[in-house]
């Protein structure tokens, strides 16, 4: 199984083509296919990423299940995963058959529906896999397309104003990105990523238009990847797009989007700016810093005064993301560690909350707070989910929420104790605004005609919605199973780091 | 002459032979009759050109004393040239038959152009690069009139006729003053007259004229105020040839001159590419955004376009020329694609142009609509599509010249064009329907337009060998 990231990155798109190709009938039989085609592709993604999983070689900080050849212009298709990306992509691979899952019941162009999340599946595995930087860009890039056409096409009413804003947003960040890695291209003459993490980048103070730069090329080239990065995380203030592109897209969208495409920027910080460019982010970490806490504080407030649900749990996005970008600025082991985790049981939390959403509008075409009340009496089983996501959302212990958080926040203490404090009320705020949200749309008399009629979770919200929270409490218990694989390359990351700074020191 | 002289501009001469026998022979059967088989007989001509240069010829050769170069540069915008002009034909015929536009000159003036083209891009003298460039132009003018009972038409055509003449005029004052002060008009002689790394004041006069000249044909800004209206006016086939084999020729043109000519002087025509570069691309971009013509937004998109095209140049190595010719040649098949597809708008069989029209398309035309998505993201620059390693490569010249800020300013302008190429899937795609589209598109329209769709995305691989062909054809020019 030497091609097995490749196997794993083009399956998807594979069967994407033969779907698109070769389904013609429009109706009801024709649609039900689709719908089975993509939640088969989507499980055999799946089943065959375990071999990636269990083959994964964990005492190994390096890169492994690598394949490399030729590409054009003098760069190369190579991938391969680390510690870093190897979770990414099984996290990729899980969620997508519930993705299909809660797509499903969609009956407007259901094979283009399919084909699209096809697609997106691919090129999101390829962002994790690629081990070219222009590789990496082809599929960040790329990735923004089907996301553009799933909310613009089946989005909500305001969908066409979010997708052009998130679409511009992130092309805005991500081209800039560009100019930078083909700068590293001229100066280095190679894309490939561990050539790059091996070479230092100029660190001689810069001047551009009379303003000094300490850190020159490699602050230059940080802050160009910074850009990129912190629109797609999403780092207060450019984080405006999310809340409206969430809103607007259907369930299924708002899935891939919290899950996956945000953690993107996480993994971008990591795999390039800080083992490539270490001056440029010791310059700029307390900034990042800052702007995470002020991130995490302000984006928490403003989600306790949403009226709209899923705009709340977009902001609680925007909110947990900022923890990420703590944990990976304080640079040591626990505040990475933590920054891994948390993306990682993010993923999971905030499409389940999504999902859990999604539920609800789809019975009543409504995402208000106030139009619901006092439905735990008609769902019970959907009262008591929604709550443990709560629970995991807010980081109660013994979920994942509370590993990621309490990892980032011990690395942030580490780094810097003022900063670590205020972080720390964002979990306070948190279980303000969960437990807040949750009473308001549980808790209380069950008055509305409209939800007389509630019916409680079928089986296919069942399925989709029961597996994250096992996955939930299984990595909120036993934590090793994601530090044990994340840990060594963190250390070898955070040693590479602190062996820069040192030289840079001495140096100077 | 010699007979050596001869077999170098072989493939000219014959397509000027057959241009003129093509011309006698739709005189002599009267009307337009034969239209339709002077049409396909000349894209069978050129095809076979294509063909012929392509496959044949290594080394460079001079003939005429210098005043025509054949190198693989010539030859690699030949081929490109003359393989989009057939297929601008091809899909133009159906469009122009049922309009009654198919006059049996269409084919002989595009023709001729092309013998223009493909002397320009293998002038070695400042005599030949005018002569080449003013029978394409001339060529250029009249098909812009095509249409010559209708007043925009007539309007195209006046328009670019007054506005290019002037610009040959600017063109050929630069190219006197230039042989004034460097007391030759060959390339190869002017190359010489640099002093201490610079060119003598007067040169430089002609030489920025003389680029001058040559912006107005790539229409770059300042020299760029016919593109819209010259597009919208002129029939729509015309507009399709014009965004394709002449942008490629004068692009190439430009290199040709800024090369083989002033070559040694790189720093000094850089600034004047990357001023004119910059302002391209941000007009095409900002300008672009409101307009509600199909046809004036491929004008904006194209004026945008060739402002990353000239990028290439600036890195003033053989990689940056070959960035140029590859973007170029991605740009040039893009627009091919493209206008295959605005050839086919129609609304009870009559065009329609507007941007609105195609409210819905992509529910009631899903394959033809992906392939438009493919084309209008790959004009954005969106990978995994062509059009961004295009972008990746100019932007990656410009960086290697040293022009960071050319690049940064030039990729901004990239996310603002995106904006309008968005548009147009937002209205396929997004947009409620409204009255449809016909249905109808002819089999080579169609077959172009697939073609072209499956091309950019699948030159992701591998680029389909043009890395190869340009690398070599840049080679060649930058020694």
């Amino acid at each position: 199984m030497e091609n097995l990231l490749s196997i794993i990155t083009f399956l998807p798109l594979v069967a994407a083509t033969i779907l698109a190709l070769v389904q013609r009938a429009q109706n009801e039989a024709a649609d039900r296919n689709a719908r089975w085609f993509a939640l088969i592709t989507t499980v055999v993604t799946f089943l065959i990423s375990l071999f990636l999983l269990f083959g994964f070689d964990r005492s190994n900080p390096g890169f492994q299940f690598v394949e490399e050849y030729d590409w054009v212009l003098g760069m190369k298709y190579k991938v391969g995963v680390d510690g870093l990306s190897v979770l990414f992509v099984v996290l990729i691979t899980f969620l997508m058959p519930i993705t299909v899952g809660a797509a499903w019941i969609e009956n407007r162009r259901v094979k283009e529906y399919m084909v699209t999340f096809l697609i997106l599946e691919g090129l999101m595995i390829g962002v994790f896999t690629a081990l070219d930087m222009v590789l990496f860009y082809l599929f960040f890039e790329a990735s923004l397309i089907p996301m553009f056409l799933v909310i613009g096409i089946w989005g909500g009413r305001q969908r066409i104003y979010a997708t052009f804003k998130f679409f511009l947003y992130t092309f805005f960040g991500s081209v800039i990105m560009l100019v930078a890695m083909i700068a590293m291209f001229v100066q280095t003459g190679t894309t490939d990523i561990t050539e790059l993490m091996k070479y230092g980048f100029p660190t001689e103070t810069l001047h551009v238009l009379g303003i000094s730069i300490p850190g020159g090329m490699q602050t230059l080239l940080f802050l160009a990847f910074f850009v990129s990065f912190a629109v797609k995380v999403p780092m207060w203030p450019v984080h405006t797009w999310l809340p409206d592109a969430h809103v607007q897209a259907p369930t299924a969208g708002s899935v891939d989007l919290a899950a996956i495409l945000l953690k993107m920027g996480g993994y971008g910080f990591l795999r390039f700016s800080l083992p490539m460019f270490p001056a440029g982010a010791a310059q700029m970490a307390d900034f990042i810093m800052v702007l995470s806490v002020i991130a995490i504080i302000w984006t928490s407030l403003v989600a306790l005064m949403q009226t709209d649900m899923k705009r709340l749990i977009a902001y609680s996005s925007v909110a947990h993301m900022g923890f990420v970008t703590i944990g990976i600025f304080a640079v040591n082991q626990q505040g990475i560690d933590g920054a891994m985790f948390q993306m990682l049981s993010h993923g999971v939390v905030s499409s389940a909350l999504f999902l859990s959403v999604g539920v609800l509008y789809e019975r009543l075409h409504t995402r208000e707070i106030a139009a619901y009340g006092g439905i735990m009496k008609r769902m019970p089983a959907y009262a008591a989910i929604f709550m443990f996501y709560t629970m995991a959302n807010i980081g109660l212990p013994g979920t994942s929420g509370f590993i990621g958080e309490f990892l980032a926040l011990t690395g942030a203490f580490k780094a810097h104790s003022t900063i670590g404090f205020f972080a720390a009320t964002g979990v306070i705020l948190s279980a303000a605004y969960g437990l807040w949200l949750y009473r308001r749309i549980f808790l209380g008399p069950l008055v509305k005609d409209s939800l007389k009629g509630l019916k409680d979770l079928d089986l296919r919200e069942k399925l989709m919605l029961v597996p994250l929270v096992v996955l939930i409490v299984v990595l909120g218990v036993y934590p090793a199973f994601i530090t044990d694989i994340v840990g060594p390359t963190v250390a070898q990351l955070v040693q590479n780091y602190d062996a820069a700074i040192a030289a840079l020191a001495v140096g100077q | 002459m010699t007979s050596a002289d001869f077999s170098t501009v072989l493939p000219e001469f014959l397509l000027a032979l057959y241009a003129m026998a093509a011309l006698l022979f739709g005189v002599w059967t009267g009307k337009d009759k034969a239209a339709p088989i002077l049409l396909w007989a000349t894209i069978g001509v050129m095809l076979l050109l294509g063909l012929w240069i392509g496959a044949g010829g290594t080394g460079t050769r001079a003939a005429f004393g210098g005043l025509f170069i054949d190198d693989a540069y010539a030859r690699f915008v030949k081929v490109v040239a003359l393989f989009s002009a057939a297929a601008v034909m091809a899909m133009s015929a159906d469009y122009m038959q049922r309009r009654n536009l198919l006059r049996f000159e269409f084919p002989v003036l595009v023709a001729l152009a092309v013998v223009g083209m493909m002397m320009m891009v293998s002038a070695g003298d400042l005599m030949a690069l005018y002569l080449g460039l003013e029978l394409m132009s001339l060529s250029l003018y009249v098909v812009a009139a095509l249409r010559r009972d209708s007043a925009r038409s007539s309007e195209a055509g006046l328009k670019y006729f007054v506005l290019g003449s002037l610009s040959s005029g600017i063109l050929l004052y630069g190219a006197s003053l230039t042989y004034g002060f460097a007391g030759t008009t060959s390339f190869a002689g002017i190359l010489t007259v640099v002093q201490n790394g610079h060119l003598p004041i007067g040169v430089l006069f002609g030489m920025v004229f003389m680029i001058s000249g040559l912006a107005f044909k790539v229409s770059a800004v300042p020299f760029h105020m016919w593109t819209p209206d010259v597009y919208e006016g002129s029939p729509t086939p015309v507009t399709a040839f014009f965004a394709t084999a002449p942008k490629i020729a004068a692009m190439a043109l430009i290199g040709r001159l800024l090369f083989d000519a002033f070559g040694q002087v790189t720093a000094d025509w850089g600034q004047v590419i990357a001023l004119i570069a910059l302002a391209s691309m941000f007009l095409g971009a900002i300008a672009g955004i409101v307009q509600t013509d199909i046809k004036r937004l491929m004008a904006y998109s194209s004026i945008s376009h060739m402002g990353f095209a000239l990028l290439g140049l600036l890195a003033g190595t053989a990689a940056g020329v070959q960035a140029t010719l590859l973007y170029m040649t991605i740009y040039v098949a893009t627009n091919i694609g493209a206008f295959a597809f605005i050839l086919s708008m129609e609304r009870d069989g009559q065009p329609v142009t507007r941007l609105t029209a195609l409210n819905g398309y992509a529910r009631y035309q899903p394959v033809r609509a992906w392939a438009v998505l493919v084309l209008f993201f790959s004009l954005a620059g969106v990978p995994p599509m062509l059009g961004f390693f295009a972008k990746l490569a100019v932007i990656k010249a410009a960086l290697t010249g040293g022009y960071v800020w050319v690049a940064g300013l030039g990729i901004l302008a990239s996310v603002i064009a995106a904006y309008y190429y968005l548009r147009i899937i937002y209205y396929m795609y997004f947009a409620e329907e409204s009255d449809t589209l016909d249905n109808r598109m002819p089999v080579v329209q169609l077959g172009l337009l697939m073609l072209v769709a499956l091309v950019t995305l699948a030159g992701a691989v591998n680029l389909f060998g043009l890395e190869g062909a340009t690398a070599t054809a840049a080679a060649s020019l930058v020694q």
